[in-house]
């Protein structure tokens, strides 16, 4: 160990420090920075320490990898984000496993049997973050379908490539064999694919949490491979903060983290449900005008719909406006509404709403007894009153934003179709519920207009 | 095992504790931020990309160092920005007017 050991330890301390100051709004931007900054000391460090004999390659890269992590972060759509997110875990967890494949040629396998292990988990780890990131990504981005993709045997061939996977890096680790490590990327590979398949949408803020863990994870493991402490701290601390969202994003909806991976939640009720014939009371943009500019108290509650209307900035206008009446506007924000931890969160600020004006599950509660009007727009599995009320559905038990206690609930829905959970929605039929069947960004345009009258 | 490889076990289980520590009490509204910076982080590979590709020999070898610091560079690269470009929108509410 040299001194240049405490440089890539001042790496770390920035690290930590930044992810601190990442955790109050205040001090979030100097918090990334400060990463970055630590970031770049330890490349710096990194390209002077070593006797570097092939700047070409170095350079390629850098200018490569640099050109693209740009133009993909600038051009991003907020809305794109969660697969933007799911990309750039998936690059980590194959930047892990290229390290790991490039010792592995380097030495001829020929590894202590401990750090021969760490080149097995550095690339089953980082392969499966890899193909799992982007399977998420073509789910989030449309490219396949969203729903849970499942068939028979499918968890027994996941329990086999598993097992695969250990068998082979118990094969490369004893016996110094190049091609076993190749084949633990093969095997990874495959089990990542079919793992995140089986998973559907509205899970993806679980499995990006988890993925971001695993991200960080299998850079720590690259860290034992190449025996540097930056690697192993950075990594344990992704692995851990992934960690910690995929844990309350489980709690979220009230199920374990096996539940979410190997249940295939979504897969049952996929066909039409039955919703009887009750009636709704289907509402005209005047209707909705009138009940949001006589209220005292207006809390919107946002889902993935909006993302998917990119209704955000409607939603902020009909609200700017309602706020120019003196009515009082909050967001109550259910932490799995969206496709990733926050997703709300990330659009509301694009659409310019204070970050102190979005309410968290506990904030907003309380409040719905006082709340007037409850605008629900695109949100339906975190409004539906059965998760309290039914022990029968499948969804009991997950916490859920209380909308039902609002003395008037708009509903902005397309249809009457059931959410991700397959599930009928009862709030749909109370009787202090209007439903407002528009696209998001419609409804919100033609109740701003129709409230210009009132 | 090697000393220098019992000090990295206890490197990583210390840093995981500090992990949960540190972002244990973060609000909902970063969880986004959180999750690309920390992403971002984790691009942090990219030591061991760089020493690869700048001892590589071999096509080989040179082909997978490249391909490392190229996925490293987007993750590291792509992650800071992304993080600060969504950072930069969050405000919080301007001192009220007068009601």
């Amino acid at each position: 160990m040299s001194e240049i050991e405490l440089l890539y330890l001042l790496a770390a301390v920035l690290f930590v420090v930044g992810l601190k100051q990442l955790s109050t709004p205040r001090t979030a931007r100097r918090g990334n920075a400060m990463a970055a900054a630590g970031m770049l000391l330890a490349m710096v460090v990194t390209l002077v320490d070593q006797d570097i004999i092939s700047w070409a390659t170095v350079i390629a890269g850098l200018v490569a990898g640099g050109a693209i992590g740009a133009v993909l972060a600038m051009r991003v759509q907020m809305t794109a984000m969660p697969q933007l997110v799911a990309a750039f875990n998936g690059f980590g967890g194959a930047a892990s496993t290229l390290v790991g494949l490039y010792e592995v040629m380097n030495t001829d396998a020929e590894f202590a049997t401990e750090t021969g292990v760490t080149v097995v988990l550095a690339l089953a780890i980082g392969t499966v973050t890899f193909s799992g990131s982007f399977v998420a990504y073509a789910k989030l981005q449309g490219l396949i379908s969203g729903r849970p993709f499942s068939f028979p045997g499918a968890k027994a061939l996941n329990a086999v490539l598993a097992a695969g996977v250990l068998g082979l890096g118990i094969w490369g680790v004893a016996a110094d064999a190049v091609p076993a490590y190749w084949l633990v990327v093969a095997v990874a590979f495959a089990l990542g694919l079919l793992a995140v398949t089986a998973i559907g949408g509205a899970d993806m803020p679980v499995v990006i949490s988890l993925l971001n863990s695993l991200s960080g994870v299998a850079a720590a493991m690259a860290g034992f491979v190449i025996q540097n402490s930056a690697l192993i701290i950075g990594g344990a601390l992704v692995g851990a903060a992934g960690f910690i969202l995929t844990m309350l994003m489980s709690e979220a909806m009230n199920r374990s983290l096996a539940n979410v991976l190997f249940s295939g939640f979504g897969t049952e009720g996929a066909g039409p449900v039955s919703t009887g014939d009750k009636p709704v009371k289907s509402a005209t943009p005047d209707d909705v005008a009138i009940a949001l500019a006589y209220a005292e108290h207006v809390m919107v509650v946002p889902g993935y719909g909006m993302a998917v209307a990119q209704a955000q900035h409607a939603v902020r206008d009909l609200c700017t406006a309602l706020e120019s009446r003196g009515v009082e506007v909050s967001y109550a924000i259910h932490p799995v509404a969206g496709r990733m931890p926050g997703h709300m969160n990330v659009l509301l600020a694009e659409a310019d709403v204070p970050y102190d004006q979005l309410l968290d599950l506990d904030q907003s509660n309380p409040r719905m007894p006082q709340t007037d009007v409850a605008l629900v727009i695109g949100a339906n599995d975190v409004v539906n009153p059965s998760a309290r009320d039914d022990a029968s559905s499948p969804i009991y038990g997950m916490p859920i934003l209380e909308v039902d206690k609002a003395r008037t609930v708009v509903v902005v829905k397309r249809s009457l179709s059931p959410g991700f959970a397959g599930i009928d929605n009862p709030l749909f039929y109370l009787e202090n519920t209007m439903m407002f069947f528009a696209d998001g960004k419609v409804a919100m345009e033609q109740a701003l207009s129709a409230l210009a009258n009132v | 095992m090697s000393p220098a490889f019992v000090t990295g076990i206890v490197v990583f289980v210390l840093a995981g504790f500090v992990g949960f520590e540190v972002i244990s009490k973060v609000p909902p509204t970063l969880h986004t931020p959180l999750m690309s910076g920390a992403n971002a982080i984790s691009g942090i590979t990219i030591v061991g990309a760089l020493t690869a590709a700048g001892l590589s020999e071999g096509t080989t070898a040179t082909v997978l160092a490249f391909l490392a610091v190229t996925t490293a560079t987007i993750n590291v690269v792509g992650g800071f920005l992304v993080t600060d470009r969504m950072l930069e929108m969050f405000k919080k509410k301007p001192e009220r007017r007068n009601v």
